[in-house]
């Protein structure tokens, strides 16, 4: 394969694509497929062999506005159509090359508006399972770039330039990470890809691998140039079924290709890809646990260093990037680390992916340039809290975050502000909470998903989320005292010290950044047994100890 | 020193040489050990003595780290599933829109509690950490269809239509 190669391959899915009028998109994404989307896209086959007309259906990947789903696009018009199911497949055809069908129609330009497309460019545009479709989109592209005209420190100065920091949520320069495991010395080296999207409420890494997973491979595939690997594992979650399907069939059309195997693109350069699925252990997204459940044992983190970039998979030098920092690659050594470096703010670059969901209108998938203010991705971009309630609080990070209040809105979207409000980037999870949540309930819940997800290994994760759990029950059902809030602010502090890994040092953040801005609901259940919100039910006085 | 031959196959059923597949496709490395009881669950169900047994010894795991895998991931099984489904998620999403809610009325129209099956074995009632549908929270996967945006009475009239069967 060489790149006139892949223009030959792009040149004829575009002559393939020329014979049709008209390209009707239809989203199959987990929402909009659990809303009949298999079903509107056959009827909409049926009904465009039944019209006549030249028209291409083709399924997709996440199109982003999920709760308008399912959703479908007609091209070249761009027309969106929301909420569509299969009865509609017949209007839609015959409408086309008229007037679009009016009761479909939605107005997202709010909604798409102020939205930069890097890692999603080509989801919702191409079939996930057709790697022409993706070489049709510049895919591979990069890989032979760097292949032929770039050497593996090239590669890697590129990246640096870009200044792109690691999309799993701790922030890490990649560029520097590439050149730790470049650097290092060893014949073997192992390239991974961290898709154990763990946190509850975060999807991005799914949609990506469901929706253009030729774009993560390709990502791998440059970096184990640039480091030096001939071999890489994508640790995918077994409760992601549609997405292990979707990044087998790639592998295997790559390797068809010969994108992947040996001697790629006629070059001394070799690599190859495997599979290993996850078991439901929210652990496992630490890296140490990560390698340790790569290699068939328990998933328990180890403490570092030395750092897998020195001692990874079987002792060997690896390099681990999540999902969302891998399809950023290949976009960054087409463009230029200068392009990337470009986008966003002071000291994080390029653009971010975030799951909005909770209570909040338009829930989905978007991907906005980094520095964008909380409140135009939750106002503008998400509509708005619906059903005239009242925006409380943001979670992001997941069960290592935490919750950011109203008066902190206006703050710009980036590593270093978010940590500095106590929350974190993590991966991309964005939770709406209105005036129906109840903070101390919220932080019962992190805590109590952490104590269930520590790994065991270390005591002040294992014993400290248990008690903080215990402490955090009793404060919801109105047994606590304020002696007890104390405890529970000084066992905060002891876990976040003490803990091996990233589990247990960041699993007291969402009691601590909400004792930060609502400590008033701690109180008020404390003190006046009542839950401002009113979601904890209060043990009745008789029972509470005296 | 001898060659290592694998045990037998514990029976004649079909599906340990599915099981066998995996672990001759890795070579028999003890590093398959979690692809091999993913393989296992899939064509099983769930994961007994024997199969771990048999997967230990064929990986030449000691049993006891083969049984300490198996409990430390919750996605391992050690009891059969029920006839029927129902999984709710309790991702944060899905708890912010009321997901105790749907787990609680299920729990007491069935009379058992999460991670139980009824006592005919019929229907398995089961959380999820997040099937990652959360733009559709709270949401439901009845024998693995996910169902968004669902209510307590759908839970209800789904558990309902099963117990009729």
């Amino acid at each position: 394969m060489t790149i006139e190669e892949l223009e030959q391959i792009a040149e004829s899915v575009r002559l393939e694509n020329a014979k049709y009028d008209y390209e009707v998109h239809v989203c199959m994404d987990l929402a909009c497929a659990s809303q009949g989307a298999d079903r509107l896209r056959d009827d909409l086959v049926k009904a465009a062999e039944a019209s006549g007309k030249k028209v291409l259906v083709r399924r997709t990947g996440c199109m982003g506005p999920c709760s308008s789903g399912p959703l479908v696009r007609v091209d070249p018009e761009e027309t969106l159509y929301a909420h569509v199911n299969a009865k509609h497949a017949e209007a839609i055809v015959s409408s086309l090359g008229g007037k679009p069908v009016p009761e479909l129609q939605c107005d997202l330009n709010d909604h798409f508006e102020k939205q930069v497309r890097v890692v999603l460019e080509n989801a919702g545009h191409i079939d996930p399972e057709k790697i022409d479709e993706y070489i049709a989109c510049d895919g591979y592209k990069a890989l032979m770039i760097a292949l032929m005209e770039m050497t593996p420190n090239g590669v890697i100065h590129r990246i640096t330039e870009s200044r792109l920091r690691g999309r799993g949520g701790g922030g890490y320069p990649t560029g520097l990470k590439w050149s730790t495991v470049a650097k290092a010395s060893g014949d073997q080296k192992y390239v991974v890809c961290n898709g154990d999207e763990g946190d509850p409420g975060a999807f991005m890494d799914r949609s990506v691998m469901e929706g253009d997973p030729h774009r993560v491979i390709e990502g791998m595939a440059i970096a184990a140039y640039a480091v030096g690997a001939s071999k890489g594992f994508i640790y995918v979650r077994a409760e992601y079924p549609v997405a292990v399907a979707r990044l087998t069939t790639a592998i295997r059309e790559a390797r068809r290709r010969g994108l992947l195997g040996s001697n790629i693109g006629g070059t001394t350069f070799s690599f190859d890809v495997e599979i290993r699925l996850g078991a439901g252990a929210f652990v496992c997204g630490e890296e140490t646990a990560l390698l340790a459940s790569i290699e068939g044992r328990r998933g328990t983190p180890k403490p570092r260093p030395p750092y897998p970039a020195v001692s990874g998979l079987w002792g060997k030098p690896t390099l681990i990037n999540n999902v969302e920092t891998y399809a950023n690659i290949a976009p960054i050594v087409r463009n230029g680390g200068k392009w990337f470096a470009d986008m966003g703010s002071e000291r994080s670059k390029g653009t971010k992916v975030f799951a909005l969901t909770g209570k909040i209108k338009n829930t989905g998938l978007v991907e906005v340039p980094m520095g964008i203010k909380l409140r135009e991705i939750i106002e503008e971009i998400g509509g708005g809290v619906p059903d005239g309630h009242t925006f409380k609080a943001v979670q992001t990070g997941g069960p290592s975050g935490g919750c950011i209040p109203a008066e902190m809105l206006d703050v710009g979207v980036s590593y270093d502000a978010l940590m500095a409000m106590g929350s974190i980037m993590g991966s991309g999870g964005m939770i709406v909470m209105d005036d129906t949540s109840c903070m101390v309930n919220v932080a019962r819940f992190f805590i109590e998903f952490c104590m269930t997800e520590s790994c065991g290994k270390c005591i002040p994760c294992r014993a400290g989320t248990a008690q903080l759990h215990t402490l955090l029950t009793r404060i919801c059902n109105g047994t606590a005292t304020m002696d007890d809030l104390e405890l529970v602010e000084d066992l905060c502090s002891t876990v976040k010290e003490a803990s091996l890994c990233g589990l247990g040092q960041t699993a007291p953040n969402p009691v601590l950044s909400t004792l930060k801005y609502f400590r008033n609901e701690y109180i008020e259940h404390i003190v006046n047994k009542r839950c401002p919100a009113g979601v904890c039910a209060m043990k009745s006085q008789v029972e509470v100890p005296a | 020193m001898p060659a290592f031959t694998p045990p037998p196959l514990p029976s004649d059923d079909k599906r340990w040489k599915i099981v066998n597949g995996t672990m001759r496709k890795n070579g028999f490395a003890r590093h398959a050990l979690i692809e091999t009881l993913h393989t296992v669950q899939s064509s099983f169900g769930y994961l007994d003595d024997d199969a771990i047994r048999f997967v230990a010894r064929s990986l030449r795991v000691p049993l006891s780290q083969a049984y300490g895998v198996v409990t430390f991931y919750h996605y391992f099984s050690l009891k059969p599933p029920g006839k029927h489904t129902v999984t709710v998620c309790a991702g944060t999403a899905c708890y912010i829109k009321g997901a105790d809610q749907l787990i609680e009325a299920a729990e007491k129209r069935l009379g058992i509690a999460q991670g139980q099956t009824t006592k005919d074995g019929n229907i398995s009632l089961m959380t999820a950490r997040c099937v990652g549908a959360c733009s559709r929270a709270p949401v439901v996967l009845c024998d693995g269809e996910v169902a968004g945006e669902a209510s307590g009475e759908q839970v209800l009239e789904q558990l309902e239509r099963w117990t009729v069967e």
